[in-house]
C-alpha cells in the first residue's frame, strides 16, 4: 500500500498546490477546456436538434448520430483535432483538444434534445397552436420547458465524456489535469500519476452529480406528480 | 504535419502491412476478452439483481461510478498495482462494459410480458426453467443491444490503452501524434472505426441467427 501513501503525500504537499503548474491551476484549465468545448457543441447542436425535433424531420439521423459518435475513438478524435488545429495555424495544446472534444459532445446533445422535443405530448402542442402561439412560441414556452430534463440529460452525458476525454489533451502539449497523468507516466512518478487520476475521476463524478441535480430541479412543477 | 509530406504515404502502409495486421489482432483480442469477461460478470450480477431486487440499486450505482471514471484515470490508478500490462488494460475495459450490459440484461428480462411468464408457470415450468427457456431467450434482443454498445465502446477505448503499452490501433494513433506523422494517425483512427463497424455488423448477424423467431411473420 505504499502507492496510497505516496498519493496521500503528493496530495497534501503544499508545493503541489502553488504556481502555474499547481493543482488549482490545472483544475481550472480542465474546467475551462471542458466548459468551452461543451458550449461550442451546444451552439452547434441545439438549433439543429430543436429544428428537427419540432418539425419531426430527420429522426433517423438524429437518433443514429449518437451510435456513430460512440464508435469514434477519443484518441482518434484528438489526432484529427491536432491535424485541423495545425492546418489552421492554431498550434498545440488548447485548440486541438477543443476540436477533439466538440465532435464528442455533439451526438448525445442532438439525440437527447430531439427525443425530448418529440416526446412532448402532441395534444399539448396542438392546444398551444389552437391558442394562437407561433411555432417559435410553441418551441420556447411549451416544448423546451417540458423537455428540459431530457435535454439536460444529453448535456450531462456530453459533459461527463468531455471532462473525461479532456485528460487526453496533455498528449498534445495541453494543460489541464491530464498533465499530471501523462507526465507521471513519462517520468514514472506514480504519486503524480495517481494524484492526477484521482482528481480527474472526482471532477467527472462531480460533473455527473451536479447535472443529475440540475435535471431534477428543472422538471416542471406540474410534471412532478405525473412522474 | 510536415510540409511537403503527403497526407497518406501508401508506401509506409505497404511496408508496415505485417505490423498493422498484428495490431488489428491485438485490438480484437483486447476487445473480445473485455466483452466476454464483462458479460460473464454482468450476467452473474444481473441474475443476482433479478433475484434480489434490492441489490439492483447498489449494483448500478457502483458500476455507474466505474463507468464515470475517465478511462485514462482508471488505467493510471491501476499502474502502481498491475503495471503496464494486459491485466491493467483489461480491468479498465471490463469495468466499462458492466453498467451497459447489466442495464440491458435486467431490462430485457423484466420486459418479458407477465402473461408469458404465467403461461410458462401454468405449463409446469420451474423458476429456473422459466429463466433459461422463456425469459432469457425473449430478452436476447435487448441483451444483444447492450452487447453491441459495449463492444463498440470497448473498441474505441482500446485505443487509449496504447498509453499503457497495449492499444491495438491506438499504437498507430499515438505514434502519429508523437512523430507528427499523418499516415499513422489515419491508419490508427480509421482502422479503429472500421473494426467497430465490422464488429457491429457481425453482432447483428449473430443476433439474427440466434433469434430466428423475431423474423417470423
Amino acid at each position: 500500500m505504499t502507492a496510497l501513501g505516496d498519493l496521500f503525500r503528493w496530495l497534501t504537499d503544499p508545493t503541489n498546490w502553488q504556481g502555474s503548474h499547481g493543482i488549482p491551476v490545472r483544475v481550472f484549465e480542465h474546467i475551462e477546456l471542458s466548459g468551452i468545448s461543451v458550449l461550442i457543441a451546444l451552439v452547434i447542436a441545439m438549433p439543429i436538434a430543436l429544428y428537427l425535433g419540432h418539425t419531426g424531420r430527420g429522426g433517423f439521423i438524429a437518433i443514429n448520430v449518437a451510435n456513430v459518435g460512440r464508435a469514434l475513438p477519443s484518441l482518434a478524435l484528438l489526432a484529427f483535432g491536432l491535424v485541423i488545429a495545425i492546418a489552421l495555424g492554431l498550434g498545440l495544446g488548447f485548440w486541438p483538444t477543443v476540436f477533439a472534444l466538440v465532435p464528442l459532445a455533439i451526438p448525445p446533445i442532438v439525440t437527447n434534445a430531439y427525443v425530448a422535443i418529440r416526446e412532448v405530448d402532441r395534444d399539448v402542442v396542438e392546444a398551444a397552436r389552437g391558442m394562437g402561439l407561433s411555432e417559435t412560441g410553441i418551441l420556447r414556452s411549451i416544448e423546451v420547458p417540458l423537455g428540459l430534463p431530457v435535454i439536460l440529460s444529453g448535456v450531462r452525458t456530453a459533459a461527463v465524456n468531455v471532462v473525461a476525454t479532456a485528460t487526453l489533451g496533455a498528449l498534445v502539449a495541453g494543460g489541464a489535469l491530464g498533465r499530471f497523468i501523462v507526465d507521471g507516466l513519462a517520468l514514472q512518478e506514480y504519486d503524480q500519476l495517481m494524484g492526477g487520476a484521482l482528481l480527474v475521476a472526482l471532477l467527472a463524478i462531480a460533473t455527473e452529480v451536479s447535472f443529475a441535480a440540475l435535471e431534477r430541479a428543472t422538471v416542471p412543477p406540474g410534471m412532478v406528480a405525473i412522474r | 504535419m510536415t510540409p511537403g509530406e503527403p497526407l497518406v504515404r501508401w508506401d509506409w502502409i505497404a511496408s508496415h502491412a505485417e505490423d498493422i495486421g498484428q495490431r488489428v489482432g491485438e485490438h480484437l483480442e483486447l476487445t473480445v476478452i473485455a466483452v466476454a469477461m464483462g458479460f460473464l460478470i454482468a450476467f452473474v450480477l444481473s441474475l443476482l439483481a433479478l433475484r434480489v431486487p434490492r441489490l439492483y440499486g447498489p449494483i448500478t450505482w457502483t458500476t455507474g461510478i466505474l463507468y464515470t471514471i475517465p478511462s485514462l484515470a482508471l488505467f493510471a490508478l491501476l499502474i502502481p498495482y498491475t503495471g503496464l500490462s494486459l491485466l491493467s488494460a483489461e480491468i479498465g475495459l471490463v469495468s466499462y462494459t458492466l453498467l451497459i450490459l447489466i442495464r440491458n440484461i435486467v431490462a430485457g428480462v423484466r420486459g418479458v410480458p407477465v402473461e408469458v411468464r404465467d403461461a410458462a408457470r401454468g405449463m409446469g415450468y420451474t423458476d429456473r426453467q422459466i429463466l433459461w427457456r422463456v425469459e432469457l431467450p425473449l430478452a436476447l434482443a435487448v441483451i444483444f443491444a447492450g452487447i453491441r454498445v459495449a463492444t463498440i465502446t470497448t473498441i474505441g477505448l482500446v485505443t487509449v490503452t496504447a498509453l499503457i503499452g497495449q492499444g491495438g490501433m491506438g499504437y498507430f494513433i499515438l505514434l502519429g501524434i508523437q512523430l507528427f506523422f499523418s499516415t499513422a494517425l489515419i491508419v490508427g483512427a480509421l482502422g479503429s472505426v472500421v473494426l467497430a463497424v465490422l464488429a457491429d455488423g457481425t453482432l447483428v448477424l449473430a443476433q439474427r441467427a440466434l433469434t430466428p423467431w423475431t423474423r417470423a411473420g
